[in-house]
């Protein structure tokens, strides 16, 4: 008698959570067909992306559910059995290979992915994603803060081992960001195993403290609250754009890197309009557009100079190993949690 | 329809009475009442704590996660942080606090009115606004960075000032109600013999808030060692649990590790409500039928000594807010110190733009509308309701757990709970409706006591007059009990929405694109190093509370000229 009751009190509850939600949801309105796109894209680019897409596709509808990379990967994760996107379009390739190796991706390779670089597209046929534009390392230095403290300006990763740098230096937690993985893994690649970590337990000496996210260095540098900060060179650019004293340094070691890919969902009810996105987000037109912003993209021959942006990243590029660093992720981030991470470590 | 059954019982001697219409009604509520808590509270935590004793395929595995936090120096480590932090924080909180409330309630100084207001500022601001202020105060770009003596703001420096700043009011505002009741008579008497004003302070003013006091410190203790926003804009290297949760969820994806660092702070929380709850039943009560309240004699030197320290005290806290209002509308600290409004283009940033702000209006408005009818409704049908004894109480328990989960613990408790594939409530993942959900019953235990206490006063005649002349109780409760206690519905509709639009810890696993909020926009924007539009948020959510706050002072005043009448002798 009791259970009846309550079930019959649970259904009213839900009924009366239903007429919640809906009217949470009033004003939504209706389209051809819409699409549910994840991404980690700009906020200011979404719309240029979206509109761009609807000049030669103005029957799909894209709904935007945008974050930083950490943030849409973990989102991702956590709906893994319930998925509520249809298709990535601008998401780390590393975060895609881990949601891969989950099972989620649908393997499906767009029209025309033979003309992009092969680094930029997943070596499985057919691909479970494909690159659009890489984000590569950089080093930020302020150069009013610099002359401050006299510092000399870097042009390596190694001289920032200098103890003339001691607490100006700032870099993400790999832990938290991408960028901040990126270079890690990248320094590992460099340096070898051994050689790496002895680099980063030299230049954990200098950080003044890690941050969660991986643009905050470099913005810190442009707004004078660290002289330096390890960051990638796209921020670099748009904060030098806005009048910030900042030099971007690519090291002459060479840069981690990563890239921003597309994937479909495994699961889609939409899978046809995902196609049509996928099949557009590799075209000429695409990538010019993701040139806009960035100066390496994956169609060969398209990138042109980008404003503030140094023009020597393509060629200071590693041979990512994204396979390794995406089955020795969480390996090298205990290492790296175990040995920086802590209290006893004062800075 | 019972008007023929009706006589027919009345006739006859019986000797359990039957349940009325309105004794099903009120029991049907508090059911629903029950399922709301179990659905939005028990059911979550419980997938959370099965969550954590789970590997990555869903596996039970026992303790071995745990296991492994303890040998993880880096995760572990956090527990001493935290608690390093909130007692450090408890102490200088309540001592100000204290001091504070003492001259509010126990000098003649001038401007009492006026200071009080002042420290109730930071209510209206999400935590991380002092966390930001003391960038652009202490920060290597700072103004005043010289006075931390080349000490670093990042780290526990800046996150026990900012947590001092925070919880200031919540100390403030539990040590006026205790210093308030006093008996005056204690102190003519103490006087009478002679005894110094130190020695009346230890002898008669502490033992007499003692009560007060220990429940200020674990309101204080519980809402450092959960709170989020600064850490995580101002702890630099400097890692705490509620972070950690964070860092484990987003930065690793690592669930079940966020699951157990959760379980680790679910415990002080829990401890400290619990101490609480004892604390709160032995208070009994001070004031007698004959006590005589306490009233202050002007002393000029106390005064004086009592008006500058609250000068002093409010001057900070306006420099604080003031500071986070200056940074928004510099255009490029320090480089072009220029005024713009640049700060506030959202639309261009990071955090989801000018529609987090109208979505945490809306979250706000749903939450107070909605999480008042529902905690008032429920508050009352528990207090009023006749029998069913066993029900009530457990229901009573139900309503008061909610204060003992931190907001992070809620949060990715709804993700497991709320997201689970076979939960068919499910669809409200990623709704507004979720958010507004979590937010009642994140902030639900202050509004439901609230309710009780504005219940209690109630004499329960009211009811069985009503029941003799056969209006409905539903009748009586609109057309008497509503309006009675009219101040107290304001009050914490007020509460709900201005927690709604300042809460950050609670909804930061919840929110979409489509229902991103105010206070998590700041949050992110401050975390891709775009400070001062995280600044100009905060000082958003400011304006809105505060309009809200005087819209309601200007509200309650006109009400209660109009409903409170009856009140005044």
């Amino acid at each position: 008698m009791f259970i009846k009751m309550k079930s019959f009190k649970i259904s009213k509850l839900i009924a009366t959570t239903a007429a919640l939600a809906f009217v949470a949801s009033v004003g939504f309105k209706a389209h051809a067909e819409t699409l549910t796109v994840y991404t980690a894209v700009e906020a200011e680019d979404l719309k240029k992306y979206a509109s761009r897409f609807n000049e030669d596709h103005p029957d799909i509808e894209i709904k935007w559910v945008r974050d930083s990379t950490g943030i849409v990967t973990a989102k991702l994760l956590a709906e893994k059995n319930n998925p509520k996107a249809d298709i990535v379009w601008g998401l780390a390739a590393t975060s895609l290979m881990l949601l891969g190796n989950e099972g989620m991706l649908e393997p499906y390779s767009p029209k025309g992915v033979e003309k992009l670089d092969p680094k930029f597209r997943d070596s499985a046929n057919p691909t479970s994603w494909t690159g659009m534009d890489a984000w590569v390392a950089s080093i930020c230095v302020n150069t009013v803060e610099a002359a401050k403290y006299s510092l000399p300006t870097p042009t390596k990763w190694r001289d920032l081992l200098n103890p003339v740098y001691k607490g100006h230096v700032i870099m993400p937690n790999p832990n938290s960001s991408g960028t901040g993985f990126l270079d890690v893994s990248s320094w590992l690649q460099l340096f070898g195993e051994g050689g790496g970590w002895t680099f980063m337990d030299g230049l954990h000496e200098n950080i003044a403290r890690y941050t969660h996210s991986g643009s905050k260095p470099c913005k810190l540098a442009a707004s004078g609250e660290i002289p330096i900060g390890i960051s990638f060179a796209f921020r670099g650019a748009k904060s030098k754009a806005k009048g910030a004293p900042l030099d971007i340094i690519i090291p002459e070691e060479g840069i981690g890197w990563d890239m921003e890919a597309t994937a479909i969902i495994k699961g889609t009810p939409n899978m046809k309009a995902a196609m049509t996105l996928a099949d557009w987000s590799i075209s000429r037109k695409a990538n010019e557009m993701y040139n806009e912003g960035y100066a390496v993209v994956a169609m060969p021959g398209v990138a042109k100079a980008v404003e503030f942006f140094p023009p020597e990243v393509a060629t200071k590029m590693i041979d990512n190993d994204f396979a390794w660093a995406a089955q020795n992720r969480k390996r090298i981030l205990a290492e790296w949690q175990g040995r920086y991470d802590s209290k006893s470590d004062p800075k | 329809m019972s008007d023929v059954a009706l006589p027919v019982t009345a006739g006859i001697a019986v000797i359990k009475p039957k349940l009325s219409r309105d004794d099903r009604i009120m029991r049907g509520f508090i059911v629903m009442v029950g399922v709301w808590m179990v659905i939005a509270v028990l059911l979550p935590l419980y997938f959370m704590l099965s969550k954590s004793a789970e590997d990555h395929d869903g596996n039970f595995i026992g303790l071995a996660n745990f296991q492994e936090y303890f040998s993880t120096p880096a995760l572990f480590y956090s527990i001493e942080n935290s608690f390093f932090i909130a007692i450090v924080s408890t102490i200088i909180t309540i001592t100000l606090a204290f001091q504070f409330a003492y001259a509010l309630t126990r000098s003649t100084m001038p401007g009492k009115g006026l200071f009080k207001t002042i420290a109730l500022i930071p209510i209206l601001a999400p935590s991380l606004l002092p966390a930001i202020s003391f960038v652009y105060f202490f920060g290597q770009q700072g103004i005043i960075k010289e006075l931390l003596l080349g000490n670093e703001i990042y780290g526990p420096i800046g996150i026990i000032m900012g947590e001092v700043f925070y919880t200031f009011p919540h100390a403030l505002m539990i040590l006026i109600t205790a210093l308030s009741t006093a008996d005056g008579r204690l102190y003519e008497a103490a006087l009478s013999l002679r005894a110094s004003r130190v020695k009346i302070f230890f002898t008669v003013t502490l033992p007499g808030i003692k009560y007060g006091l220990i429940s200020a410190v674990f309101v204080v203790f519980t809402l450092v060692i959960t709170d989020f926003g600064i850490p995580k804009v101002i702890g630099g290297q400097f890692n705490v649990l509620a972070t950690d949760i964070y860092k484990q969820v987003i930065g690793q994806q690592n669930f079940e590790m966020g699951a157990v660092v959760s379980v680790v702070l679910l415990i002080p929380a829990v401890l400290a409500f619990i101490v609480d709850r004892i604390v709160q039943r032995k208070q009994v009560a001070l004031l007698t039928a004959r006590a005589v309240p306490y009233e202050a004699k002007p002393a000029r030197g106390f005064d004086t000594v009592m008006f500058v320290y609250s000068a002093i005290i409010g001057f900070l806290i306006l420099a604080i807010l003031g500071m986070a209002i200056y940074a928004s509308f510099v255009t490029f600290w320090p480089y072009n110190m220029a005024f713009s409004l640049n700060n506030y283009d959202f639309d261009v940033m990071d955090g989801g733009g000018w529609d987090s702000f109208s979505n945490s209006i809306t979250m706000a408005l749903y939450t107070a509308v909605i999480g008042t009818t529902i905690i008032f409704t429920g508050a009352y049908m528990v207090e009023k309701a006749k029998g069913f004894g066993a029900v009530r109480g457990s229901i009573q328990f139900l309503c008061i757990l909610p204060m003992a989960v931190p907001g992070m613990v809620l949060g990715l408790a709804y993700i497991f709970f709320f997201n689970h594939p076979d939960n068919p409530l499910n669809f409200i993942y990623g709704t507004m409706a979720i958010l507004v959900i979590c937010t009642i019953t994140h902030f639900y235990t202050v509004s439901h006591m609230t309710a009780m206490t504005a219940l209690k006063q109630m004499d329960p005649e009211f009811e069985a007059v009503s029941a003799s002349l056969k209006v409905p109780f539903f009748k009586t409760f609109i057309q008497v009990t509503v309006p009675v206690c009219l101040p107290a519905i304001l009050d914490i509709s007020i509460y709900l929405f201005v927690n709604a639009m300042t809460t950050v810890s609670a909804v930061i696993f919840l929110y979409s694109t489509e229902t991103n909020l105010a206070s998590v926009a700041a949050l992110n924007m401050d975390d891709a190093g775009d400070v001062a539009p995280a600044a100009a948020m905060c000082v958003m959510i400011v304006f809105v509370s505060a309009t809200v706050r005087i819209f309601h002072a200007i509200f309650t005043r006109g009400m209660a000229r109009r409903s409170q009448l009856w009140r005044q002798r």
